[in-house]
């Protein structure tokens, strides 16, 4: 590397902020690709269960699918919004 | 009886047309007869690529609704022997293209021919569907760039989950990873993916790598398919791709950067490609 080389290497390179990107977004759809057919359905279904009690912000839902070998787990994952009333669920 | 081979992308742009006629001509110099269908149902293309659009008669959705037979439908390459092309239709109906038609006229080429190359459009709609729904291996055609990785990505899904092999539970589909517009200077540079990025991303075999080349934009003006340039750099590029998939063992070219003069260098000129 030229010492010039240096110096235009002073900010991280395009192509592997291109790559580091890439490595996510792909993972994450290759993983809602392998879930059940009934997923998408399950998710709404949950979410539209867990809106009947709490107010949330959809966005603020997550529902997973991971599969490992044998066994599969299902990750639900909540932010529940500023505390307002009684309307805790377990 | 034929093998189908898809050349897909999802991403349009990318030079799956331009790899479809170059890599159906190279299959037919290598004396394989060869048969290269346009699946772009209302913007046909490879007909100009391969430089017949002048003689084209009747098209792949009169051939299904039985307007017209194989042998008047085909157009034959006016230079090269065993290489016909099957045009698009130009109607606007999405919806000529069925599975049932589509798999129909199939199987009367395949009596007939060696290999059968399948010009997908683009996107992950019916068409590219069609396109690859039959297919025994696929091309994935991919630039150095991340919305076409990622596209890619996801025709990789659909092949192996949508496709009549997928559905029926057969041998996968052969999947082959083709690299275009690569410029090694750029990925010098940090600027564009390498094509070990790439592939650690996709995680298929590598068939070849085309680089960005101005014998490209050449062949199309001609409507010669690029392979036939043979002293061009992507023309030699291609060559090499129709080995390695009749299972020749022919190391990668054109994917280091040439050696820059120690002033250019210095200065960091920028070598502006193709
Ligand atoms: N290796 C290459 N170098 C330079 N230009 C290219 C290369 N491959 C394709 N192109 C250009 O990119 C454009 C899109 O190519 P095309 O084959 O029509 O893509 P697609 O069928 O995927 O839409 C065309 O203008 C073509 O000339
Ligand atoms: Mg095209």
């Amino acid at each position: 590397m030229s010492i010039l080389n240096i110096f235009r290497s002073s900010k991280k390179n395009t192509a592997s902020i291109a790559k580091e990107r890439l490595q996510i977004i792909v993972a994450h759809e290759r993983n809602q690709r392998s879930g059940p057919d009934y997923l998408p359905i399950l998710q709404k279904e949950l979410i539209d269960v867990i809106a009947k009690y709490v107010k949330i912000d959809r966005d603020q839902v997550k529902v997973e699918l991971d599969q490992q070998d044998d066994c599969s787990v299902l990750e639900l994952n909540i932010m529940l919004p500023e505390r307002e009333s009684n309307t805790e669920t377990a | 009886m034929a093998k189908i081979i898809v050349v897909t992308s999802g991403k349009g742009g990318v030079g799956k047309t331009t790899t479809s006629a170059a890599f159906a001509t190279g299959l037919a110099l290598r004396g394989f007869k060869t048969v290269v269908i346009d699946f772009d149902v209302g913007l046909r293309n490879l007909d100009l690529i391969m430089g017949c659009e002048r003689r084209v008669v009747y098209d792949f959705i009169n051939l299904i609704n039985e307007e017209s037979n194989l042998k008047q439908t085909l157009i034959r390459d006016k230079n090269i022997e065993n290489l016909y092309i099957l045009p698009a239709s130009q109607t606007r109906d999405k919806d000529a293209l069925t599975t049932e038609g589509v798999e129909k006229v199939l199987n009367k080429m395949k009596e007939e021919f060696d290999y059968i190359v399948c010009d997908s459009p683009a996107g992950i709609e019916k068409g590219a569907h069609m396109a690859l729904y039959f297919a025994d291996s696929a091309i994935v055609v991919t630039n150095p760039e991340v919305s076409s990785v990622r596209d890619s990505d996801r025709i990789l899904g659909i092949l192996s989950s949508k496709s009549k092999r997928a559905e029926e539970g057969e041998d996968r589909i052969t999947e082959h990873l083709l690299i275009t517009r690569y410029a090694p200077s750029r990925v010098d540079r940090g600027d564009m993916l390498a094509i070990k990025d790439i592939q650690d991303i996709l995680g298929i075999p590598l068939i070849g790598v085309i680089p960005e080349s101005q014998a490209v934009l050449k062949a199309s003006n001609a409507g010669v398919p690029v392979i036939r340039d043979e002293n061009s750099d992507a023309g030699i590029a291609y060559t090499d791709m129709v080995a390695r998939f009749l299972g020749e063992d022919v190391p990668m070219r054109f994917t280091t950067a040439e050696k820059r003069g120690f002033f250019k260098r210095l200065f960091n000129k920028e070598e502006v490609p193709a």
